[in-house]
Parts: structure tokens; sequence; C-alpha cells
């Protein structure tokens, strides 16, 4: 495997990826993210954190996560073998609550007793209240609350793990206003409360303390993969809302410069259509959220609603690591439809017996449409960041199914 | 010197401090921003913050929220607002106008752009929220040579080398925001304020203006007695709120007189 000249070193000590992240807030915040800054580096460095918060992986999230080979669907399509990195089978479901356990293992360090998250379809909700419970402390959820409506399984499961769930009704009502919410509440009771964000967006040292606790996903494929294949893999392909998983299984992989990376934005009914949210391949750089990065907006600067059929892919920004990663070249995005993700989900369901979350769907979909134009011996990997229980309703209301 | 130094050079002279009322750009009606900036300095303003609207204030409460959606719901852009104190200055060519906002906005017209154009719309100074002074010395430079003064917020929470960081890249005054949290929140701590303000003017050499909390005469009395301004926000939307169309100006003329009154009759002198 061939390494890159020089090792990838991002961000820089004050939080850029190039020209994107940084630290975009009001002065009230900055100490804040001062303090958790300081604590971070110092997590970072000490192997008794970095023992426990493997130990936890291990024992409360089930992993390592296996790679499965999808050998009956590859064999349909006809061209490359496609992996898939078994992210759903992490206690709750999904990626998001290995972030979830390493930022409230923080907030205990730092004698936070409080922690708050914003989610969209409620899986990053989900997964706070449910190390929060775990840990034994107090947890509130914002969220949209059109989200709430739309997601009202996750509210419940949210409310039996203890946390309390606050409709937000400013904006849009959706995710980007939900984060809103949760940065107000953290500014005003920051003596007591961490946030604990679900992506590798906001000001610095967000997006980095999140690729940190999502690169385990990467550090295992790593050494599965040539287990598995004797080699690592040609391209490995993710999903793109805010950009975890993707930061996740690339980041290992950054310095193989024959590792095609790939993350799947969501087209929604179409590109033309304009009800997309795929910001770094529609938006401009603007700012949002604490850091520079691609953005959704109109010709004023204001940001603009989003549309998918997956909840999680519905957020009109993207981590600022991606923009970068996008700019240089290192990474390719691409755009998946509604209609193309949900023939991949039940490709999934029919033809290997794994029900995928509608974000993963995306990733799924672009490796099919990737696999019949390469050569059997290419391996595709990817990431497979969620099971797609939670989904049940929107797929039946999209079949005309009522249950 | 801008006009900003000098409106608080005039007013130290005579012992005063300078009343500066926030409105948002478009809230109630974009029609109606120019007769209430006119009513605001009938009312005493010394200087006017002129919030541009923005989808996603997150440093704001719910009042200034809700002003922001309305005047993005009326159509309100900073293009607009640029044109509102255009039409303003054709009134009034000595009250200093400076634009409150978040980044996006700016950015997405570019910043040269932008700096040139408030420049001929007469604006005095700009106050970005989300653009602390190590994120925006590019865009504060090209600010002060185009003759606006790049204004910074400072906190209760606020280090020392905070106090150096803006010295450094701002200009005009200071705004301390005199609580945690966001805009519009209820409790003041005049004690931590009095502490406070001495050493941050004396660090930073500008005059101080308090925000975030003042909501009638006797608190902005109290927080005159030691800052140099005074600036209302939330309270005044309120007041827009809740006045119809046809009281709007008498009622925001008549709210801000008693602050004025209160702070003209703090004894003080100059410092
Ligand atoms: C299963 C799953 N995949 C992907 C995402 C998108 O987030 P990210 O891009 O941060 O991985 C979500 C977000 O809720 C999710 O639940």
């Amino acid at each position: 495997m061939q390494m890159a000249d020089a090792p990838y070193r991002f961000p820089d000590p004050s939080g850029h990826f190039g020209p994107y992240g940084g630290v975009f807030v009001a002065e009230t915040l900055i100490p804040a993210l001062d303090e958790l800054r300081a604590a971070y580096e110092a997590c970072r460095d000490d192997p008794a954190f970095i023992a426990e918060f493997e130990y936890e992986l291990k024992h409360y999230v089930g992993r390592p996560s296996p790679i499965y080979h999808a050998r009956r669907w590859s064999d349909l399509l006809g061209g490359a073998q496609i992996y898939l990195k078994r992210e759903d089978l992490n206690h709750t479901g999904a990626h998001k609550v290995n972030n979830c356990i390493g930022q409230a293992m923080v907030a205990r360090r730092m004698g936070k007793p409080r922690v708050i998250a914003e989610t969209g379809a409620g899986q990053h909700g989900v997964a706070t209240a449910t190390v929060a419970a775990r840990y034994g402390m107090e947890c509130v959820v914002y969220m949209g609350s059109e989200d709430v409506r739309r997601q009202a399984a996750n509210v419940y499961r949210m409310k039996l793990l203890g946390a309390t769930v606050v409709p937000v009704e400013s904006g849009s009502k959706t995710l980007k206003d939900a984060l809103n919410e949760a940065m107000r509440d953290w500014v005003t009771n920051v003596h007591n409360t961490f946030y604990i964000i679900g992506t590798v967006a906001g000001p610095h040292p967000y997006p980095l303390m999140v690729r940190d606790f999502q690169t385990v996903i990467g550090k295992e494929c790593l050494l599965q993969m040539p287990e598995m294949t004797g080699r690592q893999p040609d391209c490995v392909i993710a999903c793109v809302g805010g950009g975890s998983n993707a930061m996740g299984i690339f980041h290992p992989y950054i310095d193989m410069p024959d590792v095609r990376l790939i993350g799947v934005e969501a087209a929604g009914e179409g590109m033309e259509s304009g009800r997309h949210a795929a910001s770094l391949t529609a938006g401009k750089p603007g700012v949002l959220h604490g850091n520079r990065t691609y953005l959704l907006q109109d010709d004023d600067g204001q940001i603009i609603e989003t549309h998918s059929i997956s909840a999680g892919l519905d957020y009109p920004g993207v981590g600022p690591e991606h923009a970068w990663l996008k700019d240089s070249g290192r990474a390719e995005y691409v755009t998946v439809t509604d209609q193309e993700a949900l023939k991949a989900f039940h490709d999934l369901c029919r033809l290997e017996g794994i029900i995928p979350a509608l974000e993963s769907s995306h990733a799924l979909a672009y490796a099919a449409r990737l696999a019949p134009t390469l050569p059997k011996d290419k391996i595709l990997l990817v990431n497979l960041s969620g099971r797609g229980d939670k989904d049940m309703h929107t797929v039946a209301e999209k079949s005309g199914i009522q249950f | 010197m801008s006009k900003i130094q000098s409106t608080f050079q005039r007013l130290q002279a005579t012992g005063r401090r300078a009343l500066i009322p926030f409105i948002t750009a478009g809230d109630p009606a974009p029609e109606l921003t120019v007769p209430l900036m006119n009513a605001l300095v009938e009312g005493g303003a010394d200087i006017i913050e002129l919030g541009v609207p923005f989808s996603d204030p997150m440093a704001d409460g719910p009042t200034i929220q809700r002003a922001s959606e309305r005047a993005l719901a009326n159509g309100m852009t900073l293009r607009r607002v640029l044109d509102t104190v255009r039409e303003f200055r054709t009134g009034n060519a000595e009250t200093p106008v400076v634009l409150m906002g978040y980044a996006n906005p700016i950015e997405a017209m570019g910043v040269e752009r932008f700096v040139s154009a408030a420049r001929e719309a007469q604006i005095d100074g700009v106050l970005i929220v989300d653009y602390p002074p190590e994120e925006c010395e590019s865009f504060a430079r090209a600010a002060k040579d185009a003759g606006l003064d790049p204004i910074f917020l400072l906190a209760p929470t606020s280090t020392e080398q905070r106090f150096r960081d803006v010295a450094r890249v701002g200009s005009g005054y200071i705004y301390y925001v005199s609580l945690k949290g966001v805009t519009g929140a209820a409790t003041l701590d005049f004690d931590e304020v009095a502490a406070r303000i001495p050493q941050i003017r004396a660090q930073v050499g500008m005059p101080v203006g308090v925000g975030f909390g003042i909501r009638d005469a006797e608190s902005a009395r109290r927080i005159g007695e030691v800052a140099d301004a005074v600036v209302i926000g939330s309270r005044i939307i309120e007041e827009i709120e809740r006045s119809p169309r046809d009281r709007l100006a008498a009622n925001v003329i008549a709210f801000l007189r008693e602050i004025r009154t209160a702070l003209d009759q703090i004894e003080g002198g100059v410092r």
C-alpha cells in the first residue's frame, strides 16, 4: 500500500482545516470552548481515558463491529465486491453511540452532571439519552417541533431512557434550529452543562473530538480488511449528513492515496428540483454553527431548508473537514436521490437479510451504481452506519402501507 | 476621528452617558424602519444599533429571534438594510449607526463589497456576533480602512488575554455582555458589572457600553453609574411587538425618554 508523502495533519492548533473550521461563536461561548479544549486535550493524551473508552466500546457498545461480504448482492450487481462495515450492530443501532460515550466521559472528567444534545431524526438524541442513563447524568435533548412530530417513536425512546425532550419552535423547526437552541442552553448553563454535539461540525474542538471518537470505525477496518481479503479496499464509501460516520471510516485511510474516499450526499427529490441536502455538491462556503464550511444558502446568505427522505442527512451544513477534503481533492462527493436510496434499502433487505438505515442506504445506493462499472476483483467498503428499524414508518408510507 | 469616537468624546465632556437602542431592520415592516430610527433619535438615542436579520441567530433569545423571523418574512436582506440606512441618512447625517448581525450574510455579499457599500451608506460601525477577534483580523482591517469601527463583545468570563485581543482588533467602543446567556435574559449582576467595567476601560482604552438584561429606567441608571453607554434591545423589540402601528413611534419615544432622563440624572461628571 502506497503512503502519502507528507502525513495528513489537520486541523491546525487553532482548529482550521485550510480555510474551513475555526471558532465562529459569540464571545459568551469562548471561555466554554477554551475550557472544553483544555479538558479534551488532557483526555486525548491520557492512557487511562483511552483504556476506559476502549473498555466501554467493547462491553457496552459491542465492538469491534464485524465486516460482512455482501456476496449475493455483489454477484447480482456483477462487478466489484461489496463489503459492509456493520455499525448497525452497535448498541442503539448506529455509529452515533461511539461519539456519545467519548463526550460523556469528557463531561464526567470535567465534573458536569448535565448533558444536552440536538437531534434531527432522534438517533443522536437516543444515543445521548442512553449514555446519560448509563452514567447517571441529567439529559436534555433539543429537537425541532417538526421532527418531534415525524419521529414519535424516538421521542418516546428518549423519554423511556429518562431524558427530557424539548421541542424547538423557532426558524424551520428542524435540526439546525435544534442546534441553535442547544447552543443557547449551553451558553446559559455552561457551569454545569456539557453540550454533546452529534456530528463533526460546530466550533473547534468539536470536529476534531467527534472525529477522534469515530475513527475507531476506520481503525478496525484497517485490521479487518487484510484479514478478510488480504488487502485494503479500493474505495471507501459513506453517507454524509454532518459527516461523522464518513470521517470515522475515512480518516485512517487519508494517507493511503490509492484508496478512493467517496462521500454520498442526499439529493432528495433530485438536484435539479432544488429539494435536497447536498451542501458540498451545491452549497457555497460560509459561516454557521461555529465553523466555516459549505452551506446551502440563498443569495442573501440566509440558510435554506433542506429535503431528504432520511432525517439524519437533512442538514444544510457539513463538517469542515469534508469541505477541506473536497477542495483538496482527497475525497470525492457524489449524490443519491430518495428513490435510489429506497431501492438500495429494499435490495439489501431482500438479498442480504439486513435492514439498513435510510442514511446508510445512500452509501449503499452509490456502491450499487459504482460496482457494475468495476472488475470483479475490486473491493468497495461501505459504512453501514445504522440499522433501519427507525425508518419502518417512512418506508411503509412510501409504499402506501399503514400500520 | 470616527463619528462614534467623537460622539463619546462629546458626551464625556459633559459627563453624560450614551444611550444605544437596538432594533432589527425590517421589523415590524421594512417601511417602518426609518421612521423607527428617527423615533429612537427623538427619544434620546446617541447611537443606533441596527440588527441585520439572520435565519439562525444563535446568540439571541426569543425576543430578537422573533424580530429576525418577522424581518426575513418581510423580505429584509443585507442589501435592503444598507438601502435603509442610506434613506435614514437623507434626514440625519449625525447619529452614528452600527450594524449588528451574523457573519454569513456579509460573507455571502463578499467582505470587500460589504465594506465599501457600508461606507457608501455612511454606516459607522459593525458588530458581527460570530466573528471573535481571532477569526476576523482581515475583516477588521478592511473595515477600519473604510472608516468603519469594528466593535467587539466582552463577557463576564472573558480573560485579560481577550481584553488585549479586542483592544488590538477593535475600535469605537466595547460592548460588554452583562450576563451569561442570550439576549433578553433577565438577571443582571450590578456588582459584577461595577467591578469589571473600570478594568476593561483601563485595559482596552475604549468606552464601554453594557447590554443584555437592561429593561427599565432603574436598571439603566444603575448600569449608567459605571458604564459609558447603555444598550437596550429586547425591551424595545417588546415595545414594538405590543404597539399598534399608529402608536409605534410614540410608544418607543416615550419608553426611551424615561431611560434618557434616568441616565441624565446620574451624578458622575467626567471620568
Ligand atoms: C444511521 C445514521 N447514519 C448517518 C447519519 C448522518 O450523520 P453523519 O453524517 O454525522 O454520520 C445519521 C444521523 O442521524 C444516522 O442516524
